[in-house]
């Protein structure tokens, strides 16, 4: 493997002096003189026309300067299928009705946050309530409310996938097992809640917005299709955002209602939600009902699966559209399937709407069909480990039609976690159980629903004449620590240092399209871009060199330890720093620039290159009371070449405390639409001393499509947890699960259920 | 009515005038501008505000700005000397302890509380002073290990010191 400076060596994060000393300044930190904020009404009924809305008192109160209702808006409608304008379907504030409790239907904007929220309680609205539909599969029926009027049986998105002859497989199967499951919806929780300060400027008609985004060129895009703006007159800026996990890709009425209302009053506004509107008004991960038929030969080897979903959409689109689609790909992976079947709907309903989050497609996913695998191996007697190296995938595996996989470490992904396990735990307690989870994600997704004429991502690269090298992206460092990878990718392939490159990312005004943080692309994508803007550079400082020593044309020259020099002779060489001052010199005084680019042509519909590997979790179940208690977590990876193993490992063990989270405690109940979690308080997150220690083994392998060998490390190990911790507690104690989340008296009734069953079995023998 | 409140923030004095309802956080983040300790619930439930008042890690969110008048304030902002970062603060650096940093400054500030008080804890005393800290990044095991981390360079620069000390005692420099 070849050898780099920079690349794979544990590298500390590039924001954490500002991070840590406080210095760091996120959307929510920032005031701007002369500034107003804004807040939002919100509707509290899950579904009802709008009579009329009368802002007069809320007017007459001193030191609100603007309110505005539906009718005071541009009234353009937005949202990230952009490709398939129906779906474009949320809007600044409502206008006929509303679809979900807390759809905005005005906005204040005030010189204190106090006076404007008294400001909306002295709006009054006239709703008419209106029937309402919470379950997809309550929504289309033919007589439920209609969520979007265009919209009928409120179906917003089917997607249908097929390889192979699945009718005549099931046929030929020695075993067929059909389950039905129920997944829980589960929210982000960012830790910076949604919220954007926007700045107009009357006299050149130009907006400037800061947000806490994934992705400033989506909202720079969706904020144009609100406002009626072209996009060039509109400038969005992503600061420091504190958390996004998916949630933070859609743009949400924070930014454009700020933007509306500082059109308005010619001032700079800031709208902040609050926690609980961030958990009622923000996107969750989607609850679903989904139906499993898998079919397989005696031995455990898959030949036919079939896979029914049915998601609860919500009020709007979102990305929900593509987590649909996501939901019926990432299910089959990595195992070999070799007929294949996929039906999904997405319906709208009059809930807060379910899109992207971390993981999405694979979480719920995976949970059923990894849960589904345990138990068919259960009956026929294969080894639960054994089912998944049977049937996973080899490097050049193709799903027709879908996707392939280039690098691919899974089989031997697996070989390791079979040794490593009976090391690790040679015994297991009574009521303890090892339970296993395949998976595989991608690293960017090929889909354009944005509709973006642009690559998919951009960099550009300026060298200055002291050798500091400026970096400029739209690229979103959200957390996952992509600035850090941005200058090591720079860095490695300028052959200088981490402290020469200046990072100017996520400013729409300032550099090149990149279409942001999510489905674990910028590692990959931009990391393509800013590789190919600085091998451009570099390529100049060569040629210079090449002149300069005058060797052999034969000769490989590299760029290393800030030197130029030949491969084979590293004596015979020149300063990094004096052959940049010679190629300013030798261009009129111009700094050397390299503008790269990157989007995946002909790899699939997917992604370019995927992730993957298998997860154990040993768990104990505590039979009296229900408790489940993740114990030790063993992963097992392929993430290509690992760019920052520092960075790479926070991602693994964040995605894992997500994903347990997900399998243990995290839940939305609600009630007619109303969330009733809607605080820390209630809505649980692990906490430290939930967590267990985690042991993360690696198999590199070198993907193709990725810079340096690179791909995704970010969210392909956030799906396998739950299921791995329900498998646990399966082989624990042969509880059965359909549902996500192991609370104790859902964990008690299967216990009781499993219970019964060996009960009766033994009954029928007698 | 507004009243007086006097308190030093890291190191400074501020005499402020404020009205009684002010919490502790606002005072902070709005009147003295000191963005870095950040709020990410609104129900005491978070700890990303944490401060340290007079040695002891506090929700700033959870007290009112008057309850603290003429006490000792330490913010983020007041870790770090001159030149150098805190030892907690390199430790959270060097552990890829955050992610997206929202919460980092209640993390290092209720660590710095516990290390003044417990200079050598264990994982489980660790976790439970930080147990109270949400962190939706980091999944936890790497902040504990930039907190042992950090109580060890901690006492190496206590070691440090008073070798010099006693070096300095020795040598028998300065004034006669």
């Amino acid at each position: 493997m070849k050898e780099f400076s920079i690349i794979g060596k544990p590298t500390p994060n590039v924001d954490g002096p500002a991070k840590v000393t406080g210095e760091a300044q996120y959307t929510i930190d920032m005031t701007l003189p002369h500034m107003l904020y804004g807040k939002l009404l919100r509707s509290p009924y899950p579904h009802a026309r709008i009579l009329s809305i009368d802002t007069s008192e809320a007017e007459k109160l001193p030191g609100v300067k603007a309110v505005i209702t539906g009718k005071d808006t541009p009234g353009g409608k937005w949202g990230l299928w952009r490709r398939f304008r129906e779906l474009s379907d949320q809007q600044a504030l409502a206008t006929d009705k509303v679809r979900f409790i807390g759809d905005p239907v005005a906005a204040v904007a005030a010189t204190t946050e106090e006076i404007a929220e008294k400001a909306l309680d002295l709006i009054e609205v006239d709703y008419e309530p209106l029937p309402a539909v919470f379950d997809p599969i309550e929504a289309i029926k033919d007589d439920a409310p209609m969520v979007h009027e265009d919209f009928p049986s409120n179906i917003n998105a089917t997607r249908h996938i097929e390889w192979g002859d699945v009718d005549d497989a099931f046929a030929k199967a020695d075993y067929i097992r059909e389950d039905r499951f129920v997944l829980e919806a589960a929210h982000p929780c960012a830790m910076e809640v949604h919220n954007s300060l926007a700045s107009y400027d009357k006299g050149t008609g130009r907006l400037t917005v800061w947000t806490s985004t994934g992705s400033p060129y989506f909202v720079q895009l969706n904020l144009a299709e609100a406002l009626k703006m072209r996009e060039g007159d509109i400038r969005v800026i992503k600061p420091h955002v504190g958390g996004h996990f998916g949630g933070k890709n859609s743009t949400m009425p924070d930014a454009v209602n700020a933007a509306i209302l500082s059109m308005k009053t010619g001032r700079p506004v800031k709208i902040v939600f609050n926690r609980d509107e961030e958990f009622t008004t923000t996107e969750h991960r989607t609850a679903q009902h989904m139906a499993l038929k898998l079919g397989l030969k005696k031995n455990g080897e898959i030949v036919a699966f079939e896979v029914k979903a049915m998601t609860n959409g919500g009020a709007y689109t979102g990305l929900g559209a593509t987590t649909l689609y996501l939901t019926g790909t990432f299910i089959t992976m990595p195992y070999k399937i070799p007929n294949y079947r996929y039906d999904g709907v997405r319906t709208y309903t009059n809930i807060v709407w379910g899109t992207s989050i971390r993981g999405f497609g694979a979480v719920p996913g995976k949970y059923c069909s990894e849960t589904q695998l345990d138990r068919a191996a259960k009956d026929l007697g294969v080894d639960p480990l054994e089912i998944r190296r049977l049937n996973a995938v080899a490097p050049g595996y193709t799903a027709p039609g879908q996707y392939t996989f280039e690098s691919c470490g899974i089989q031997p992904c697996i070989e390791k976690m079979v040794v490593r396990v009976k090391e690790k735990w040679p015994t297991i307690e009574k009521d303890e159980g090892i339970g296993y989870c395949g998976f595989a994600y991608m690293s960017g997704g090929i889909f354009n629903w944005i509709d973006t004429p642009y690559a998919y991502s951009s960099a550009h690269i300026k060298v200055n004449w002291d050798g500091t090298v400026d970096l400029y992206s739209q690229a979103a460092d959200v957390g996952q620590g992509h600035n850090t990878v941005a200058a090591m990718i720079c860095a490695e392939e300028l052959g200088i240092g981490i402290e020469d490159i200046r990072l100017h990312m996520g400013d729409t005004a300032h550099a090149y399209t990149d279409l942001g943080a999510w489905g674990s692309r910028e590692t990959l994508m931009n990391g393509n871009a800013i590789k190919d803007a600085a091998s451009q550079v570099k390529q100049k400082l060569i040629d210079i060199a090449r002149l300069k020593l005058g060797e052999n044309i034969a000769y490989d020259l590299v760029a290393r330890n800030k030197r130029i020099f030949l491969e084979l002779r590293p004596e015979r060489g020149l300063s990094y720093y004096d052959l940049v001052k010679d190629a300013i010199r030798q261009n009129d005084g111009v700094p050397l620039t390299g503008t790269g680019h990157y989007t995946p042509h002909n790899k699939g519909m997917i992604s370019p290159a995927y992730g993957m590997g298998i997860m154990a979790i040993k768990a104990k179940v505590d039979r009296g009371t229900g408790h489940v208690t993740a114990r030790d977590v063993l992963v097992v990876h392929d993430s290509g070449q690992i760019i920052n193993p520092l960075g790479a490992r926070g991602q693994v063990e964040g995605s894992i405390h997500m994903g347990l989270g997900y399998g243990l405690c995290e839940e939305m109940p609600m009630d007619q639409g109303m969330l009733l979690n809607p605080e820390f308080v209630d809505y649980k997150i692990l906490r430290t001393r939930d967590m267990p220690e985690i042991e993360i083994l690696e198999v590199p392998t070198y993907e193709p499509n990725g810079p340096f060998g690179a791909k995704e490390a970010a969210e392909a190990t956030i799906a396998p947890a739950a299921p791995a911790l329900a498998n646990a507690v399966y082989q624990a104690c042969g509880a059965e699960f359909f549902s996500n989340v192991l609370k104790p008296e859902k964990v008690l009734k299967a216990i009781r259920a499993r219970e019964a069953k060996n009960n009766a079995a033994s009954q029928a023998k007698e | 009515m507004k009243q007086q409140l006097n308190i030093v923030v890291n190191g400074e004095p501020h005499e402020l005038f404020i009205e009684p309802k002010t919490l502790l956080v606002q005072v902070l983040r709005e009147h003295l501008g000191l963005t870095g300790t950040h709020q990410a619930c609104d129900s005491s439930s978070c700890a990303a505000c944490t401060v340290v008042v007079d040695g002891m890690a506090v929700k700033s969110c959870s007290i009112l700005a008057l309850q603290v008048n003429g006490r000792e304030i330490t913010t983020v902002e007041g870790l770090a000397q001159e030149k150098s970062l805190h030892p907690i603060q390199q430790a959270f650096i060097d552990n890829w302890a955050f992610q997206c940093g929202f919460c980092t400054s209640g993390q290092i500030m209720a660590t710095k509380a516990l290390l003044d008080e417990n200079p050598d804890p264990t994982r489980e005393e660790i976790q439970a002073q930080l147990d109270g800290h949400l962190c939706r990044c980091t999944g936890y095991n790497m902040i504990n290990e930039a907190v042992r981390d950090a109580a060890k360079r901690l006492k190496a620069r206590k070691d440090l010191e008073s070798q010099k000390w006693l070096q300095t005692a020795k040598s028998g420099k300065g004034a006669k």
